[in-house]
């Protein structure tokens, strides 16, 4: 009966094809028990199965989960990975932060649309196939980088790219091409206390459930433990506020939507220290009175799902993940969502939307997501790495952590560096490193800036390498970029402007329209039409997108622009084509179709860039 | 030149203020809004002189301390007006949602300027038979895409509004006459 209202719903009545893609969307629909907060996993799923979310099927899902129609729209047209047209059998996706630029990533999506005869953006003749660009991937270390149907491919070379193009000809499965272009590293060039952990699978939960919630929620105060996405808020104040909030369920979110240009430690710390990542949540869990956790896992790690999801069965088998957990009656569940390709979703309110189903737009705070979070039930979201330090914690206790870092930033840091670096990778410091000794490690001797918190922070010049990594003065989530004496910043910083460009959610003005007017600023810089009031226009943009943005999207989206035009100001001023106003584009290009469609080419059909020559002759008329 | 200082040597008033105005690809809706200061346009008169204006009918703008720009710039005259005005004027505003932003002429961009003409002369219903798109030498071509003033000229302020209220051009010009920097509260300040 299901099926068949949904055949209606695909208006091609008869055909047996349609009714095989409506019992696939029911299956779908089914397994998720057509519960409308599943949507944003719903939609991966069908259109994995489908190609494409058609109209057909968007109406399809609408009817299955009881939405209207216009809110299933609203979240499918909102993540970039999700698409409403067809975009060919094969979808290629090239990682386009800096740092795969730098790797040469442009040279190489051009050369795989020309042996595609294809436009970026467009889907080839054929319907065979798509390239476009997405932003960071988070394989900066292994760039450049690429999405083939959503499965990570690092290191790619000319070769890889001639014989990628022989295989889509021939249409040989993203799943058969060669395995070794799939293989990612972990790169780990520093160990140090929680990456040299040595602790086995549930022990640091164990110690935990050992310590009772109050001991635990000691401990983790004693450890000045603070969030390691960036904001370094206070693990404990958030884990006891969502405690003593009020609600008919808890629950525990693992923020692995890690997408800030230049970070992949949590893809590390999920891809080789899982356990320690599930013991941390089933802790945090423990600790605020929780017995359901999310990992919202980004897009971009798609490949890592499975295995994720294997490793949470047999950790389940095993007594350390479900009901009743090591016999000690604690019972504690964890569920992988996956995002889309929404940036914006690292935001912990954003992210709690995007697991409701909805948009990621970041909600108005207060009230925050400790006291209202997923389904307006207490909700504590934290970063991967501060619940695999919260694991940590649990067996060696607060004070131990806290000897380690500084005295406002304890414990150590994972550093993702890349760009300009002979050993790119990931790198366990504790808290209080110099940047100067963070470039020594990785061997970065010609350095001439370093952005500290991907392009939402800091550009630091050479005369700063000397600061301390720590929240009281180089704070950061953990992306250290490095750009050595040959790299143009200018470039870098249009990079940047265009990422928040597309980036941004578009809830608020400041925000959707500043990000643009930067971007094409840049562009209109890059196209040799640059002034210094541009420039101007840039700082008063900083200025005002700090105060009036609504989330920490527009707050921090021009820090490394307003840095780098401060600190690198030579690589703008080369740009300036002249002293006063300049406009964007070509004028006298702008009469091109009227003048082929009028046939004139009279002196009154072009418009000069001579300003003084026109105003000259004017005035005498006009004067009395 | 005339200067501020050199009327200022001869009498013992104060110069005027010159203003100049005028609508580019617009309505006129903020000109008339402009209006809608009602009596108070004799106080502004003891103030300004006008020059170019739809108020004088002067048709070329001289030195001026004030212009002010209605509409957007969608053909090559706009663009002659406009860096006129720039070039007279030493304080220029974007008036109302057209000059700002490229308004409703601007609905246009998404469209093909040759695909327009084409259907609007050649094409489209109604038109006799033979009719040609206009080539008089008189007329300005009209450009690709209809822009924003500030795209054309740097512009030093933008007065917002479709059209920007009497109460909010009276309140920003009569601050500026006062050497003030404008400043327009809640109330004054519309984006619609």
């Amino acid at each position: 009966m299901v099926i068949k209202s949904m055949h209606d719903s695909l208006r091609i009545p008869g055909s047996q094809e349609d009714s095989v893609a409506a019992a696939k969307i029911a299956t779908i629909l089914d397994r998720h028990a057509r519960d409308g907060t599943r949507l944003v996993q719903i939609l991966r799923e069908v259109q994995d199965a489908e190609g494409w979310l058609s109209p057909a099927t968007l109406s399809a899902i609408a009817e299955g989960i009881g939405w209207p129609r216009a809110q299933v729209e609203s979240t499918a047209n909102f993540y970039s990975f999700f698409h409403t047209r067809p975009l060919g059998e094969y979808r290629i996706l090239f990682s386009d932060n800096i740092t795969d630029r730098m790797l040469g990533n442009q040279d190489l999506m051009r050369s795989l649309c020309q042996k595609l005869w294809l436009e970026p953006g467009h889907m080839s003749e054929d319907g065979l196939v798509s390239v476009d660009a997405t932003s960071c991937t988070g394989m900066c270390d292994q760039g450049p980088a690429l999405l083939a149907n959503y499965r990570t491919i690092t290191r790619l070379t000319p070769e890889r790219i001639d014989e990628m193009a022989h295989l889509i000809r021939r249409r040989v499965p993203v799943g058969d091409w060669p395995s070794d272009w799939f293989h990612v590293e972990d790169n780990i060039r520093r160990r140090d206390a929680l990456l040299d952990h040595g602790l086995a699978p549930g022990e640091a939960l164990a110690a935990a459930l050992d310590r009772g919630p109050a001991g635990l929620l000691g401990e983790i105060e004693r450890s000045a433990l603070r969030g390691r996405g960036g904001a370094g808020f206070g693990s404990d104040i958030k884990w006891r506020s969502c405690r003593d909030a009020w609600g008919d369920a808890h629950y525990v979110i693992c923020n692995a939507d890690e997408g800030e240009p230049g970070t992949f430690k949590d893809r590390v710390l999920l891809s080789s220290y899982f356990d320690m990542v599930v013991d941390g949540m089933c802790i945090a869990g423990f600790a605020i009175g929780a017995s359901k956790g999310f990992i919202y896992l980004r897009g971009e790690y798609r490949y890592l799902l499975d295995r994720l999801e294997t490793r949470l069965a047999q950790r389940r088998e095993a007594g350390l993940l479900g009901r009743n957990i090591l016999g000690r009656g604690f019972s504690f569940d964890i569920e992988i969502h996956l995002g889309a390709g929404a940036y914006i979703c690292g935001e912990e309110s954003a992210l709690i939307e995007s697991l409701e189903g909805k948009p990621g737009k970041p909600r108005i705070r207060p009230p925050f997501p400790v006291t209202h979070g997923y389904l307006a039930q207490p909700t504590t979201v934290n970063n991967v790495e501060t619940l695999a330090l919260a694991a940590l914690i649990a067996v060696k206790g607060g004070e131990w952590f806290r000897g380690i870092g500084t005295a406002y930033s304890t414990g150590t840091k994972l550093l993702s560096v890349s760009g300009d670096v002979a050993r790119p990778g990931i790198y366990e410091f504790p808290f209080g490193v110099t940047v100067a000794e963070v470039l020594e490690a990785a061997g970065a001797p010609d350095t001439q800036a370093v952005t500290t918190a991907g392009a939402a922070g800091s550009c630091l010049s050479a005369d700063e390498f000397g600061r301390h990594i720590a929240f009281e003065d180089v704070p950061t989530g953990g992306s250290i970029m490095v750009f050595d004496r040959s790299r143009d910043m200018f470039e870098v910083a249009r990079n940047f402007a265009h990422f928040f460009a597309h980036e941004s959610c578009g809830f608020c003005t400041p925000c959707r329209v500043g990000t643009a007017v930067n971007a094409r600023l840049l562009d209109k810089l890059a196209n040799d039409h640059g002034s210094p009031y541009d420039l101007d226009e840039m700082e008063k943009m900083h200025r005002l997108m700090q105060g009036a943005s609504h989330c920490g999207l527009g707050n921090t989206a021009t820090i490394a622009l307003r840095d780098m035009l401060a600190k690198f100001r030579p690589a703008f001023d080369r740009r300036l084509h002249s002293p006063d106003y300049e406009p964007g584009f070509d004028l006298d290009a702008a009469l091109s179709q009227a003048r082929q469609m009028t046939g004139r080419d009279d002196p009154g059909a072009h418009l000069t860039d001579n300003l003084s020559a026109h105003a000259g002759e004017t005035p005498s008329e006009a004067q009395p | 030149m005339s200067t501020a200082t050199d009327d200022a040597a001869v009498g013992t008033t104060p110069r005027k203020l010159k203003v100049a105005t005028v609508s580019l690809a617009g309505c006129f809706g903020c000109h008339m809004s402009f209006l809608d200061i009602d009596e108070r346009i004799l106080p502004l008169l003891e103030l300004v002189e006008f020059d170019r204006s739809p108020i004088t009918d002067i048709k070329h703008c001289g030195p001026c301390d004030i212009g002010l720009i209605e509409g957007g710039v969608c053909n090559a005259e706009n663009v002659h007006v406009l860096r006129e005005f720039r070039a007279n004027c030493k304080v220029l505003i974007a008036l109302g949602a057209c000059a700002v932003n490229g308004g409703l002429p601007a609905q246009r961009n998404h469209l093909e300027l040759a695909d327009i003409l084409q259907q609007v002369y050649r094409t489209g219903h109604g038109l006799a038979d033979g009719s040609q798109i206009p080539n008089d030498p008189e007329l300005p071509l009209p450009l690709n895409q209809v822009h924003p003033v500030h795209e054309v000229v740097r512009i030093d302020y933008f007065l917002p509004g479709c059209p920007p209220s009497g109460d909010a051009i009276w309140a920003f010009l009569t601050q500026l006459i006062e050497g003030r920097e404008p400043a327009l509260g809640h109330g004054l300040l519309h984006y619609d």
